[in-house]
């Protein structure tokens, strides 16, 4: 038995990578393992728990429930493409610091970029619009009082910005 | 000196862990082989064949693996962990089955292949053939004794353990009033958001071996490997990467895993990592907390409690490798703040067809503290007393401590209190939740037609349980500290904190200080992380031995700047002449001068080489009593646990149309001594509680009569989510330990640990239905609003 491979194109980060994978291929591993970007988390591998989370054009989605070559040709944004191109942190990794928004960090990075998504939407969500955006999300260790700190302060901290 | 014990830091790991550059198990090993597992799809079976041919000629395969497979030591049951002398009848896995499986989960073979697809593969063609065997799912049925886990085991018990203070016999039979009730509360499980998983590397050439586990114990997860292994422990070195929570199930090792991905690495001479998925968490790691408990308690008209007597049944699973550490907890921290005059806890730990049972977050507190605050509440509500008066006239005094409660702890040692102000933490969360006014709040609320209630549960927690810990502080020329510590760290900010200690210590920047843990190339004697244990135990340990670097850097320094130790301070990394800035030696220059040289290798070397002006020829270059370097390794060995205290309180509104409970506020007052670290020990509170609240509503493992555990994966076993958790306001008494240099307590669990007792009071007091099953869902509240017997009694609010 061998198994059928197809050849994709993700532009991850703004790099772009071509490279063969087998069709079965979950995006999550090809990132982690094709692209070798580590920072995105699977957690539960059937959508729940939200750590595999990344941005496909811009949107949110659950990097364990797409397949590699269902996603040729988009632009991916993970955890790694978030600071600026200097290494300045995005104001949601600044302020998840600050708030004490993360423990082992395994979850932390589908929170990020599913916040720093919302945040382009919404500059200024109130406490109830910052419980909504990170209701997707699993966390085990923090009990998400202080993500929810984070998102208001990143918040705060992307507008001093500009 | 900047103060930096006791100070809200920002912690250290996140610059890492935000920005993607963390390192987690399965970000290691890239090309590693992968392995994956059959696992048994029966909680109670003969395995008679397994057939491995139809994946033989799957490409990619690398090697399929049996328990006939396995020789020497590695072919014996798992070690019994922690033994006991009441564990007469414990029982641990083989690392595969070896004819017999006695849970849905267990492992039966190991497949290795180019990458975990094929593996995954290769496992699901393997066919086993199994003779079903008749599961014993459940408490009830395992005490009914009709079917057996262990047929050599005619009562399906373990362990029965008993500890007692008093004459509680005599005490119940004098006592003016008794409340005799049973209760129940239900399996859930730490449930960390990465699983286990271990990567091992060989290296032929050297003979040795080097495995990273997502685990709580790196030191003896190398003992554990080196014994089944047959290898010396010098020739094998494990390291405990970012783990991504532990919460306790990553304590338990050696995981079956954790001894065949290495035994894989050194046959084949190649990578190989497994990584556990989600499914395999649920049926083949650990859950905690089911025991059925029976209570008799006996009380005075002032609701003084007199005697207690309670018998408890302990579901452990379907072996006992960690022992019985959990009923032992529960069995002596179920007395809390309290000090009845009489105790007894008897408890079977009980053998069943399901996944083990092993410390959870709390390990067997949130148990007892059921059992304990329930009794209050039931005793409130006979005397028509409100339940926090009750509670108070039970508290040990301030002036009692150290207060010996008469039994032995989880540790061997003693049960007695080392401080605490337990009336105090009372005032404070009355006054925090607004307790005396909450009928006004009741009031109003029934005005709008909003049914609330109020509800409270205080606990103690013994912390830093030994045997020991230790720390390693060494100062580079450079003038950077390293330290290091054994044990492992899963989010809890030890980076962070241990930095804070030593800086302080030291006087340092905090900024100077790099800490290492849980790898045993730096570090090769710890015990682990569990018992909310790190702080104190390797917080301590890295203190003295950032002190006895001190000495040494103030004792290299007197002589160089030739004055007297006394006169000299440490300030940011300066040791100076008190009152003379002129007169200072920075500590990277003690550090050159520490070491004794014959090459200068580099400018700052050449101090301290045998030419250089200060040698003194009439001295040895190294005392007697001395050693090179400015460096100390020391170890914290406490003569007993130190112990913590808290009280929650929760204010819930229940939906009388959906029953469903909406926490309005959860209050805490939390006492762990001295805080290094003031915003970790908040996010210590906050993730307890939020599993608190889990554990207290929604979180439970439901096995069906077959032993299929029905709702394996994060579908359908309900974590909760930021929609879930209250916002969660907390207070701080600090009650320092007489027992530590630095009279810290330990925090990691307690958050967790009165949340169902706390949840259950307040919905109690908003239905008037008797509470006595935890978690307590919707469904079970709608049953109870029609059927409760007690209610009319009690009269309904």
């Amino acid at each position: 038995m061998s198994e059928q491979h197809r050849s994709v194109t993700l532009t991850v980060n703004g790099r772009t990578h071509q490279f063969d994978v087998p069709v079965r291929r979950l995006l999550s591993d090809a990132i982690r393992h094709d692209v070798g970007l580590t920072g995105t988390h699977v957690g539960c591998e059937h959508g729940v728990c939200g750590a595999c989370t990344v941005l496909m054009d811009g949107r949110p989605v659950r990097s364990c429930l797409l397949f590699a070559v269902s996603a040729d040709g988009a632009a991916i944004t993970t955890v790694e493409g978030l600071a600026a191109a200097d290494g300045t942190r995005h104001p949601v990794q600044q302020a998840f610091t600050e708030c004490h928004a993360l423990q082992c960090g395994f979850c932390t990075p589908g929170f990020l970029t599913t916040i720093a998504a919302a945040l382009e939407d919404n500059s200024h969500p109130s406490e109830e619009q910052a419980e909504e955006i990170i209701s997707g999300n699993l966390c085990r260790c923090t009990g998400y009082q202080n993500i929810k700190a984070a998102v208001l302060r990143a918040a705060e901290l992307k507008r001093a910005a500009g | 000196m900047t103060q930096i014990f006791g100070e809200p830091i920002t912690r250290r790991e996140d610059a890492r862990l935000t920005t993607g550059r963390g390192r987690f198990l399965d970000d290691l090993g890239r090309h590693a082989l992968a392995a994956a597992f059959v696992r048994s799809p029966h909680a109670h079976a003969r395995v008679r064949e397994i057939d491995v041919t139809a994946p033989l000629d799957v490409e990619g395969l690398i090697g399929i693996y049996t328990y006939d497979d396995l020789d020497g030591p590695l072919a014996e049951p798992l070690p019994l962990l922690i033994p006991h002398p009441t564990l007469t009848a414990g029982r641990t896995a083989y690392p595969l089955a070896n004819g017999i499986v006695r849970h849905v989960g267990e492992p039966i073979a190991m497949v290795v292949a180019t990458d975990r697809y094929v593996a995954e593969d290769v496992a699901g063609l393997i066919e086993v053939t199994y003779e079903p065997l008749p599961p014993v799912v459940g408490l009830t049925a395992s005490r009914d004794g009709d079917l057996l886990v262990h047929d050599d085991l005619p009562d399906n018990v373990a362990a029965h353990l008993m500890q007692q203070t008093g004459d509680v016999d005599a005490e119940l039979a004098a006592a003016p009033n008794t409340v005799t009730f049973t209760q129940t509360i239900e399996r859930s499980a730490s449930m960390p958001l990465e699983g286990r998983g271990v990567y091992a590397r060989w290296d032929a050439q050297d003979d040795s071996l080097r495995v990273y586990s997502s685990t709580q114990t790196s030191t003896s997860v190398r003992a554990a490997i080196a014994a089944k292994l047959e290898l010396s422990p010098g020739k094998v070195e494990v390291i405990a990467p970012d783990v991504g929570g532990g919460f306790g199930v990553k304590i338990v090792h050696p995981w079956p895993e954790e001894l065949l991905i290495p035994w894989a690495a050194r046959l084949l001479d190649r990578e190989v990592k497994w990584v556990e998925d989600r499914r395999e968490h649920f049926i083949s790691s650990a859950h905690e907390r089911g025991q059925i408990q029976d209570i008799t308690a006996g009380y005075d008209d002032e609701g003084r409690l007199l005697a207690l007597d309670v018998r408890i049944w302990h579901d452990h699973g379907a072996y006992t490798p960690y022992g019985i550490i959990v009923p032992i907890i529960t069995s002596t921290q179920l007395l809390g703040p309290y000090k009845p005059r009489a105790y007894r806890c008897a408890i079977d730990s009980m053998y069943t067809n399901t996944v083990i049972v092993t410390p959870y977050r709390g390990a067997g507190r949130p148990q007892g503290c059921f059992a304990m605050e329930r009794t209050m509440d039931r005793i409130a509500d006979a005397l028509g007393l409100d339940r926090a008066v009750v509670r108070e006239r039970n508290l040990i005094q301030p002036d009692e401590f150290p207060y010996d409660q008469g039994l032995t702890f989880q540790d061997g040692r003693p049960l007695i209190y080392d401080s605490g102000d337990y009336p105090e933490s009372l005032r404070m969360i009355r006054e925090l939740v607004g307790w005396d006014d909450f009928e006004t709040v009741r009031s109003q609320a029934a005005a709008e037609g909003r049914t609330v209630g109020i509800g409270m549960a205080c606990y103690v927690e013994g912390t830093g349980v030994g045997p020991y810990e230790g720390g390693h502080v060494q100062v580079e020329n450079s003038g950077r500290v390293l330290v290091s510590t054994g044990l492992t760290s899963q989010g809890q900010g030890h980076e962070t904190v241990f930095a804070q200690i030593v800086a302080q210590e030291l006087g340092v920047p905090l900024d100077d200080v790099v800490v290492t843990t849980g790898d045993t190339r730096r570090f090769g004697y710890a015990v682990g992380t569990f018992a909310s244990r790190a702080a104190v135990m390797s917080g301590n340990a890295v203190a003295l031995a950032a002190r006895n670097v001190r000495a040494k850097a103030l004792r290299i320094a007197a002589d160089a700047l030739e004055c007297s130790v006394d006169d000299l301070d440490i300030i940011d990394g300066v040791v100076q002449v008190k009152g003379d800035p002129s007169a200072a030696m920075a500590l990277s220059t003690v550090a050159v001068l520490s070491n004794p040289l014959r090459y200068a290798f580099d400018n700052a070397a050449r101090a301290a080489t045998q030419f250089a002006p200060r040698a003194d020829p009439l001295r040895a270059p190294v005392d007697e009593d001395d050693e090179p370097g400015l460096e100390n390794r020391d170890y914290y060995s406490p003569i007993r646990s130190t112990f913590a205290s808290g009280m929650h309180s929760a204010v819930v509104e229940i939906d009388r149309d959906t029953c469903e409970t909406k926490i309005l506020r959860y209050a805490v007052v939390h006492d762990c001594g001295n805080l290094i670290n003031p915003m970790i020990v908040e996010g210590q509170i906050h993730g307890g509680v939020a599993q608190g609240v889990g554990g207290a509503l929604y979180e439970v493992m439901h096995y069906d009569e077959h032993g299929q555990l029905l709702n394996a994966s994060f579908m359908d076993f309900l974590m909760p989510y930021a929609t879930e958790i209250p916002h969660i306001e907390t207070a701080h008494l600090q009650t320092p330990s007489p027992l530590n240099p630095l009279g810290i307590k330990g925090a990691g669990e307690a958050g967790v640990i009165p949340g169902s007792a706390c949840l259950a009071s307040a919905i109690e007091d908003a239905l008037g239905v008797r509470i006595s099953a935890m978690p307590v869902s919707p469904s079970d509240l709608f049953e109870l609003l029609a059927t409760d017997p007690e209610r009319t009694r009690r009269g309904s609010r």
